[in-house]
């Protein structure tokens, strides 16, 4: 077992929230990502062995698969974006690796992306002051890549009108943390 | 002062009262009101001077198409130039100033410029500043900018945040007017998801400024509960305070809603103004209509207004704008005005009406068939002159005169995507054309539809129309369905200083100068007279202009066409604009994964496309940066440093079909590279011009990760994403960027090895041997941590690029760091970087400049003949490969103290220096502290060949003359023993 600690992306040891009105902010850095893509000929066995791994069939364009112990993101043809806990996956390339053999090229995605879970009554307002995803109309499950103050993100709705998260790249993490907190303030 | 002229009624809360200023003198108004109507009330008419003429100015109308009522806002940063006092909410202690003169609003210096009207007519800059040509840059420049514009700068920034929002529709309805409160309610009750925005602080548009009814009660009544029951749909969205600016592609529709102008200051937190983008399916224009004036000779005075002004601040202010108040129109507006004039106990001079057989009132004086000719009133009207229809003049005492000219249909937004309006001769006014943006209805006043109750009827049925509702239209409330058509009016015959531009100065004299000059078509007119410009875009003076300059040409006013409308329709900030992205937020900010480890070290960042980049790492008793350079060069070049090269894009590559791919996007060979090993790339344009470099690690057969230069990593991405998708979609093969999910750092230096012997975990061997220069592989460190590793050198010494997941950089830096400490490790920066790459002749951004090729750069013999690759054919062209073409050289100076600046230009060591001469230039440029003198890359003419040669390096801008000598590119170790020990 290594020795080296952590830091977030946000530069914290451990995982930080802010509560702003009825609205609270939590950065997640125990999610472990990775992304499938599909070989050439070999989308079928994908799916399939996706489908065995996931539970359910992986998500089609503009959906999540929200699910226990892994949940699943579209990102494109033939191309997903795997998560689940990071402390009982941390090796989720790995283990989707051994399972998909060559079937699907997988790629270690868990330190690229900084996840923010945004909660409250007012979520939607927030985001319509953040992107351009209509996510008034998003329902749980709904996923869409979409841009925050020049930042590509996705976005994914947790809960219908009560908790979105925005997944964006971990060196902005910052940047993004800072266009959450103050859209927070300026419609709660 | 008491507010002498506050009249009964009204939608104002008189159980409030508000304190506000204006030119450094208290007033009093009330919730509800805007800045031109307390001020109209207190009795003040003047608020502003013209732009050319710094004539006298009220306000003319009593929306957002007023010319004249432009005022500073607020004082200090948040003051705001240019302002509409029309439209402008009053609040308690709202300061505002009037602008464009040259001392007191009363007494402007600059008001001279109305005696030499003669000479400033239209076109006066054409003829007036053409000589003597020196007198231009020095004299008539300086004088123009110092009278041109109207309100000031602070020139201090906006203490207040802006925001952008995105929203999403089924429908948005533009105006909540009658026909758009129509339109809403429609759409509202049968499910949709509906916006309905307008620019006033009140819905209900004309109804709250008329007397008429609806279904029996008030019109503005009635628009209260429309709004009431609005607010109470939860699929409707209300946005009052809101101006829709711009129909866009695509059904998208920009709109600036004002948070907080109404108030003091913006609450914590919040913004002043939102710039939203709303994406609608259907959208139904309600947009009504805009009263346009008549023109005769001194129309411009203040207490001149527009009849449905007069109206607006009478029945919807409670604000008279004088106690006798004289009617000029040329339909039955004029009497509607005189009635509710009348009502609220205000003395009616006359109604001059143009139309022999005016209507007449008992109650008033009418006067069919006469016109007001002339007015008088110095900072105010006091007469008017009327001609009877026998031809004798009266003149008619009145502090006010309400003018009523017809009604334009405001189709401004049907023009946003080329529409073109079309005339339309009952009304005669441009109505909208059938060209709309897609998606777009029109409805109401602003199609042409001018009674309440048609108002009503279109807006349903573009409601029902828009979401597909069939069957019959459901039974409306019950309004006034008059006939208001009637014949134009548009000017006094023999007028001449008739203003028909208020803001602009512009007069049917410049109109006539105009068309007598040859500027006839509408689009000269405008230029040449600026008539339509500005602020209100011409709101109530385009169709004015047109149709005099119709009268003259002879032709109708359709064949002389009317100029088409662009966004915005209302002055915007240029702060919406920009919304949160200004100052340290005008972009995101990349943060490498030491970078709190940098900070905590006191290092000075640089800006790196988005990226901050640790420079250097200065030392307290280091007191200019090359002294910390210096030490961070000559410590990793004696012992081992340590530097962040995260940014440098990563982007891995998979499939069956991977190295077939980068043998086809790189120029040189990938197709035999052995696992585990990798490989300097260079990457070409398809016009053989180097695009970018980089290295390519072969960690599996079908497993790739290739690097890219900081600046490049987008680019190279979205280069190799297009040719796998669009050149080569039968290759098996996947790409997605790493770059961020790695934290890596170079350890170089001769110890580089042994630093990293106590990080790496004992089971793999680091040995040259076990694992030489350009070997790469996944590895574990600091007891089971997964990594990799990549024996690749920037610098040219023995070196490492060790990456481990992102989280653990920090940990891993102050690991590295400790690891060094018995080897004086040192961090070093990008300046560092910089210089050790110079010193080994390593080519980055400055050669790779998007104008030299493979040959430009030394490696004209990597590009493969033995396979094909993209780039590698119009490499060859013969002007790419001709003999002296330019080489990469290094250049070091005969005087070791002379330096050598990037950007100078070689010439031959004799001759002349020019453009002609020109044998190359320099691109990168350093002081070397291991050779203790400057170097220098630069491109020369065929520079192979010509080491040794002796040129002149030459810097006309700053001067500089060096004798250099052509040396070999590697300073350093150009054999590469370093690198490979």
């Amino acid at each position: 077992m290594h020795d080296l600690a952590p830091l977030t992306a946000l530069g914290h040891a451990a995982p930080w929230t802010d509560q702003i009105g009825g609205m609270a902010i939590t950065e997640r850095p125990q999610i472990a990502l990775a992304s499938v893509t599909a070989r050439q000929g070999r989308e079928p066995t994908c799916r399939q062995t996706l489908t065995t791994w996931l539970g359910d069939g992986p998500p089609p364009p503009g959906k999540a698969l929200l699910r226990d112990p892994f949940s699943a993101l579209w990102m494109g043809p033939d191309q997903w974006i795997v998560a689940a806990d990071y402390d009982a996956h941390e090796r989720l390339a790995d283990e989707l690796k051994a399972k998909l053999k060559q079937a699907a090229s997988i790629t270690e995605q868990t330190d690229a992306w900084v996840c923010f879970d945004v909660s409250g009554d007012r979520v939607v307002d927030l985001c319509e002051r953040l992107c351009p995803a209509p996510a008034r109309r998003m329902q749980t499950g709904d996923a869409q890549r979409t841009t925050v103050h020049q930042m590509g993100c996705f976005l994914v709705c947790l809960k219908q009108s009560e908790e979105m998260r925005f997944i964006g790249p971990r060196s902005s993490a910052g940047s993004l943390y800072h266009a959450l907190v103050t859209a927070a303030d300026a419609i709660v | 002062m008491t507010q002498a002229n506050r009249v009964p009624g009204g939608q104002i809360d008189r159980s409030k009262t508000l304190k506000f200023n204006f030119d450094a003198k208290q007033y009093t108004g009330h919730p509800g009101d805007t800045l031109a109507s307390a001020l109209l009330a207190n009795g003040i008419r003047l608020m502003g001077r013209s732009f050319k003429y710094h004539r006298p100015r009220g306000p003319l109308t009593a929306g957002s198409e007023e010319p004249n009522a432009l005022v500073e806002l607020r004082g200090g940063a948040r003051q705001e130039p240019n302002t509409r006092a029309t439209t402008t909410e009053l609040y308690d202690g709202l300061w505002a100033r009037s602008q464009n003169r040259l001392g007191s609003l009363r007494f402007d210096l600059l008001a001279i410029n109305d005696r030499f009207s003669n000479f400033l007519t239209a076109g006066f800059y054409y003829k007036t500043f053409m000589w003597p040509a020196a007198f231009w840059e020095k004299l008539y420049e300086p004088i123009i900018r110092r009278a041109a514009g109207l309100g000031s700068l602070s020139l201090k920034a906006d203490p207040d945040s802006y925001d952008k929002g995105f929203l999403h529709c089924d429908l948005l309805v533009i105006g909540a007017g009658p026909s758009g409160l129509m339109a809403a309610l429609t759409a509202g009750r049968a499910g949709a998801d509906v916006i309905l925005a307008d620019e006033d602080f009140r819905f209900g548009g004309r109804l709250n400024s008329e007397t008429l009814s609806i279904a029996d009660q008030p019109g503005a009544d009635w628009a209260a509960g429309a709004v009431a029951e609005l607010a109470g749909l939860p699929n409707v969205r209300l946005m009052p305070r809101t101006t829709v600016i711009g129909a866009f592609d695509h059904g998208i529709y920009s709109a600036v809603e004002r948070v907080s102008d109404h108030l003091h200051s913006p609450d914590p937190g919040k913004p002043r103004q939102i710039l939203w983008r709303i994406y609608s399916r259907d959208t139904v224009l309600c947009a009504g209509a805009t009263e346009r004036p008549i023109a005769f000779d001194n129309n411009d005075r203040p207490g001149i207004m527009l009849g449905a002004a007069v109206r607006t601040y009478v029945n919807r202010f409670g604000a008279a704008p004088a106690q006798r108040i004289a009617l000029f129109t040329q339909s039955d507006d004029g009497h509607r005005t005189a009635r509710d004039l009348i009502a609220k106990g205000i003395k009616v001079a006359a109604v001059i009406d143009v139309r022999k057989e005016a209507p007449r009132d008992g109650a008033y004086e009418t006067l069919p068939g006469a016109q007001v000719v002339d007015t008088r009133g110095r900072m105010g009207l006091t007469f008017v002159e009327v001609r009877l229809p026998g031809g004798d003049t009266r003149l008619i005492e009145c502090g006010a005169l309400g003018v009523s000219g017809g009604w334009n249909p405001n189709v401004h937004l049907t023009c946003h995507q080329r529409g073109r309006p079309i005339w339309n001769n009952a009304l005669s006014a441009f109505v909208p054309g059938e060209s709309l943006p897609p998606g777009m209805l029109v409805a109401g006043a602003a199609k042409g539809e001018m009674s309440t109750a048609a108002a009503l009827r279109s807006g349903a049925q573009a409601a029902r129309k828009a979401l597909g509702l069939k069957g019959r239209l459901p039974v409306l409330p019950e309004a006034e369905d008059a006939d208001v058509t009637a014949p134009p009016f548009w000017y006094v015959q023999g007028a001449e200083r008739a203003w028909l531009d208020q803001q602009n100065d512009v007069t049917v004299k410049d109109v006539k100068l105009s068309h007598q000059e040859g500027f006839r078509a509408v689009e000269h007119l405008k230029r040449y007279t600026t008539l339509g410009m500005a602020t209100d875009q011409g709101k109530t003076s385009n169709l004015g202009g047109l149709a005099i300059m119709a009268e003259l040409a002879g032709k109708s006013i359709p064949e002389v066409g009317t100029t088409i409308f662009r966004p915005p329709y209302t002055p915007v900030a240029l702060a919406a604009f920009a919304g949160r992205a200004v100052g340290q937020d005008f972009h995101p900010t990349r943060k490498t994964p030491s970078h709190f480890w940098a900070k905590e070290r006191g290092a000075v960042f640089v800006e790196v496309g988005n990226w901050l980049r640790a420079q250097w790492f200065p030392l307290p008793h280091e007191t200019h940066w090359r002294e910390s350079v210096d030490r961070e060069v000559l410590g990793t070049r004696a012992s081992v440093g340590v530097c962040d090269v995260t940014t440098l894009g990563k982007i891995d590559v998979q499939g069956e079909d991977a190295a077939t791919f980068l043998n086809r996007v790189y120029c040189n060979g990938f197709a035999k590279l052995a696992v585990g090993r990798t490989r300097y790339g260079l990457m070409l344009r398809e016009d053989g011009i180097a695009m970018d470099d980089g290295t390519a690690a072969r960690l599996a057969e079908d497993h790739f990760v290739i690097t890219t230069t900081t600046a490049n990593a987008v680019s190279v991405y979205r280069h190799m994403e297009f040719v796998r998708q669009c050149l080569f979609p039968d290759l098996d093969v996947q790409l997605i960027s790493t770059t961020e999910a790695w934290a890596q750092f170079a350890v170089a230096g001769p110890n580089a090895r042994r630093v990293l012997q106590k990080i790496v975990d004992p089971e793999f061997d680091l040995s040259n041997e076990a694992f030489p220069f350009m070997a790469c592989g996944s590895i574990t460190v600091c007891g089971g941590l997964r990594a990799r590793l990549f024996r690749i050198s920037f610098s040219g010494e023995l070196a490492y690029e060790i990456a481990v997941p992102t989280r653990y950089g920090d940990a891993l830096i102050r690991r590295i760091m400790a690891a060094g400490a018995e080897f004086d490790i040192v961090p070093y920066g990008t300046e560092a970087l910089g210089v050790m790459r110079i010193e080994k002749g390593h080519a980055t951004g400055n050669e790779l400049n998007g104008t030299t090729t493979a040959l430009n750069l030394g490696m004209g013999r990597m590009v493969s003949k033995a396979k094909d690759s993209i780039g590698s054919v119009l490499s060859q062209r013969e002007g790419l490969t001709a003999p002296d073409a330019l080489h990469q050289v290094g250049l070091k100076p005969l005087n070791p103290d002379d330096t050598v600046p990037a950007g100078a230009h070689l010439m031959a060591a004799t001759g002349p220096i020019d453009a002609a001469h020109d044998q190359g230039y320099v691109t990168s440029a350093c002081y070397s502290p291991n050779l203790g003198h400057h170097i220098a890359l630069g491109f020369l003419k065929g520079g192979a060949a010509r080491l040794g040669e002796v040129l002149r390096l030459v810097s006309p801008l700053t001067g500089v003359e060096t004798r250099v000598e052509v040396v070999s590119a590697h300073f350093i170790d150009p054999e590469g023993e370093r690198l490979r020990a």
